[in-house]
């Protein structure tokens, strides 16, 4: 873990990649590298099926891959990253979740949010609050 | 996809899995038996893996046969790259990389398995 260097203020923003975000790291990876192929394959072979719902996908994943980057950078800059992917991320999977399920037409293929992410035993709706739990635990200037 | 290879892995991982959450849940880092467990577990992958493969370039092929691959390779990757995670952060939370690698390894094979179950024609 990062060590409290000078002044009153630990450098927390060093840290956000590690400990239980190392962790987060690993599952916002999975994710992106998950929802990265799905996309590329769904855009490559039946984009004409239902572009809206692909798109979302493709989306989705570069949400995730930002949000791993975020962790994995860390800083001030890797912080305002994870924050607006998981915020992204939640609102995203609150939108398209509700969405799918009102209207189901719409989304006639699955993408990674659909159903609030019923096909990935509701992950991708538990891990943006985790991610913000997080980075508000780790917030900077935090006594 | 040989099938008794497979339900060895997934049973292997998911009980690595389970130590690994117990582990975590007791405020232990990653040991030495708990990286080598992780080595053999990547190993026994491994085996899957390179066996799949024989399988694509002698037997049936899926009908889908670049998810597939795509599959087999992340698969391969994922226990090594668990391992290397875990051996960034030795606290609870690198035995917690360990256990949620594990756990999310039997998914992969199981995909594997419903795409080679779906053989192209």
């Amino acid at each position: 873990m990062a060590e409290p260097t000078s002044g009153r203020t630990r450098p927390r923003d060093a840290a956000i990649g590690t400990g239980a975000g190392r962790v987060l790291l690993l599952v916002y990876g999975i994710f992106a590298v998950s929802a990265g192929a799905r996309a590329g394959v769904q855009i490559a072979t039946k984009f004409s099926e239902a572009p809206l719902a692909f798109l979302l996908s493709a989306f989705a994943a570069l949400v995730y891959v930002a949000a791993t980057i975020g962790l994995a950078v860390g800083g001030v800059r890797g912080r305002l990253i994870a924050l607006a992917s998981c915020s992204i991320e939640l609102v995203g999977v609150l939108v398209v979740g509700t969405l799918s399920v009102l209207d189901q037409e719409a989304f006639p293929d699955a993408t990674v949010w659909s159903r609030f992410g019923s096909g990935y035993g509701y992950v991708p709706l538990v891990l943006p609050l985790i991610g913000l739990w997080w980075l508000w635990r780790n917030r900077p200037g935090r006594p | 996809m040989n099938g008794p290879l497979s339900t060895a892995t997934i049973v292997v991982a998911l009980l690595l899995g389970i130590w690994y959450l117990i582990r975590s849940a007791l405020d232990r880092a990653p040991g030495n038996t708990d990286l080598w467990a992780m080595l053999g577990l990547s190993a026994l992958v491994a085996v899957l893996v390179v066996v799949s493969v024989v399988g694509l370039i002698t037997g049936d092929r899926p009908g889908d046969v670049t998810t597939f691959i795509g599959y087999l390779i992340t698969t391969a990757a994922f226990a090594p790259v668990g391992f290397y995670l875990a051996r960034l952060e030795p606290t609870r939370w690198g035995t917690l990389i360990l256990g949620v690698a594990c756990l999310v390894l039997p998914v992969l094979v199981l995909r594997l398995q419903q795409i080679a179950e779906a053989t192209g024609g």
